[in-house]
């Protein structure tokens, strides 16, 4: 069993995932360090807002629109963690964890870049894909793929 | 694999969070702030993106007191071109030619692991003959990935005949890869399900040759850098990380090997048949230029010592699922029955539906881990594709390889860490 604290658990086709809340998600995270997990490999953010499907979280758990998720692996006894954080739309922010997994620097600031949930305590928050002075959060759902405004509208050649 | 130590961990992350290798200026800001401080004693400098060393359209900013490299900031997305968002448009059976996009010189890994994370949302196994091409193709695409390195390593160092003898023996890897597939790069050969094609007839002469050529090439790459004085003089000491440091950056790949940590997905967390196959995982042993060019060289002879034993093993059986839901039936059959044309139609307008739920698949690329994060609503496009990229995690480590080295070696260090832009900014 990991962790001293109960959290939240589901399996994804035989993947382990915790559900922390978002104050928590410091403390799980070192506490997981210690337990073997030495390496964050990823993060990366979701949102749900068209989500068809039936969203299936452990009880306690409640759905919010974006969940920022975390991939941490152990090397030592090769095995995996996956952390689904909710955020709620109104609020959307999440605690950094540069401070334990330094490398998780760039993947936040994509998640900030692409999905607008701000990272607190992130040294250095910027966009990272996208133009400094671009408007929105492209892979929000509600950022529609036709949105981009046309360039060159000028040209009055017949075609 | 050795296990970090508590106080090496603790003071690698004291320096990983102190701030003191990143520069933290914006884009804009780093354009104002170019040339030289008020003192006249430190200097910002753009390096990029239209550099030939940067591997593409990588931006470097950098701070400099005279020749010595202060702090850096690696500048990128000039390569953006929202494949994540694309990812959400396509249908399953359309994801890979997305994705194979990514990391161009490795295009086959970037099918396997969406496709491996298809399957696993599917629930289904391919058969034992698709599992061990996808082994094949992988190592043969893995040698002409470590070659290119080689190729644009020596470039970048001046040994512009190795950029030759790099690039000859990568098109005798391509052509092996264009018979089988069709296509030199982007090949959209591995899909969920198995491979797009059979192995064509006279494959295996062709592998062999191909097997027999390379090994005397890498024979004259060890005389023309390995032992050569000016280029050990280069690399030596050059770029150098902790395996503490390198992960707590995430790092993975070569650079994280070339600490002596030795964590290969492909020896540790087995997925395909490797835990068939016998190989090792190459170490080095300082975490400088040198290692990691090392790693590669011999990851090649690694991967010629796998496709051995995969040319001589290779199962016979079908080369992809014969399940009706993810399989086109077989164009024979399309010009006799109705039922496999409307099916044929059906499978490649409307895709085929993916259960509910969200996986997480990786492997081990050329370059690290290369993960693929799909989350499924039921339909038959991705709600949301992510991919994990090792060039993108791997860019990070550039600040600390480069604080107090000289801008010279600049040049060896980015093209050491081997970056991709096409991953790195999808």
């Amino acid at each position: 069993m990991l962790l001293d604290q109960a959290l939240p658990v589901s399996e994804a086709r035989g993947q382990l995932v915790l559900h922390p809340a978002r104050d928590q998600v410091i403390d799980v995270v070192s506490q997981l360090r210690h337990e073997g997990f030495v390496m964050c490999a990823d993060v990366c953010g979701v949102d749900y807002l068209d989500y068809t499907g039936e969203r299936v979280l452990p009880d306690g758990v409640s759905a919010e629109r974006f969940e920022v998720v975390y991939g941490l692996i152990d090397h030592a006894n090769r095995r995996r963690v996956r952390l689904r954080v909710q955020v709620p739309e109104d609020d959307a922010t999440v605690p950094s964890i540069f401070l334990i997994h330094p490398g998780t620097s760039a993947l936040e600031r994509e998640v900030y870049d692409m999905f607008g949930v701000v990272f607190e305590g992130h040294p250095d928050l910027t966009r990272i894909l996208m133009p400094d002075d671009w408007d929105g959060h492209p892979l929000r759902k509600d950022f529609s793929v036709g949105r981009i405004p046309v360039q060159f509208k000028q040209d009055t050649s017949a075609r | 694999m050795a296990v970090a130590e508590p106080e090496a961990m603790q003071q690698a992350l004291d320096r990983l969070t102190s701030g003191e290798a990143v520069l933290s200026l914006s884009e804009t800001e780093a354009e104002a702030a170019e040339g030289f401080d008020e003192a006249g004693e430190t200097m910002i400098m753009n390096m990029g993106p239209q550099h030939p060393s940067t591997h593409g359209v990588l931006r470097l900013v950098l701070e400099l007191r005279g020749e010595t490299v202060l702090r850096t900031k690696p500048v990128i997305g000039y390569l953006h071109t929202g494949m994540e968002k694309t990812g959400e448009q396509l249908t399953y059976l359309q994801g890979p030619t997305n994705v194979t996009r990514m990391d161009y010189a490795s295009p086959l890994f970037n099918e396997l692991v969406f496709s491996l994370a298809t399957e696993m949302l599917l629930g289904i196994e391919v058969p034992e003959r698709a599992t061990w091409i996808r082994m094949l193709m992988c190592e043969v695409n893995r040698i002409a990935s470590h070659l290119l390195f080689m190729a644009t390593n020596g470039m970048d160092l001046g040994a512009v005949s190795m950029m030759l003898y790099g690039w000859r023996e990568r098109e005798e890897t391509l052509r092996f890869l264009e018979k089988v597939t069709g296509l030199r790069m982007n090949h959209n050969y591995i899909r969920p399900g198995g491979v797009a094609a059979d192995l064509p007839d006279g494959w295996r002469d062709d592998l062999l040759r191909l097997l027999e050529l390379i090994p005397p090439r890498l024979e004259e790459y060890d005389v023309l850098m390995t032992g050569q004085p000016i280029w050990r003089e280069r690399l030596q000491g050059v770029g150098v990380i902790s395996a503490e440091e390198a992960l707590a950056l995430g790092t993975t790949g070569p650079i994280l090997r070339s600490t002596g940590y030795a964590w290969d997905l492909r020896r540790d967390l087995p997925y395909l048949a490797y835990d068939e196959l016998e190989f090792d995982v190459v170490v080095g042993t300082y975490g400088d230029c040198f290692d990691r060019y090392a790693i590669r060289l011999n990851e090649i002879r690694e991967s010629i010592r796998m496709l051995v034993q995969l040319a001589d093993r290779m199962p016979g059986g079908d080369y992809r699922i014969q399940d009706k839901k993810v399989t086109p039936p077989p164009r024979g059959r399309i010009d006799e029955s109705m039922e496999a044309l409307i099916h044929h139609f059906k499978i490649f307008t409307e895709g085929f539906k993916v259960p509910e739920g969200e996986v997480y698949a990786a492997v081990e690329s050329p370059r690290g881990e290369l993960g693929c994060y799909i989350v499924s609503d039921g339909s038959a496009t991705p709600y949301r594709m992510h991919i994990r990229a090792p060039s993108f995690v791997n860019l990070q480590t550039l600040p600390y390889l480069m604080q107090d080295s000289l801008i010279a070696d600049a040049v060896a260090i980015i093209s050491s860490v081997d970056p991709i832009m096409g991953e790195v900014d999808r």
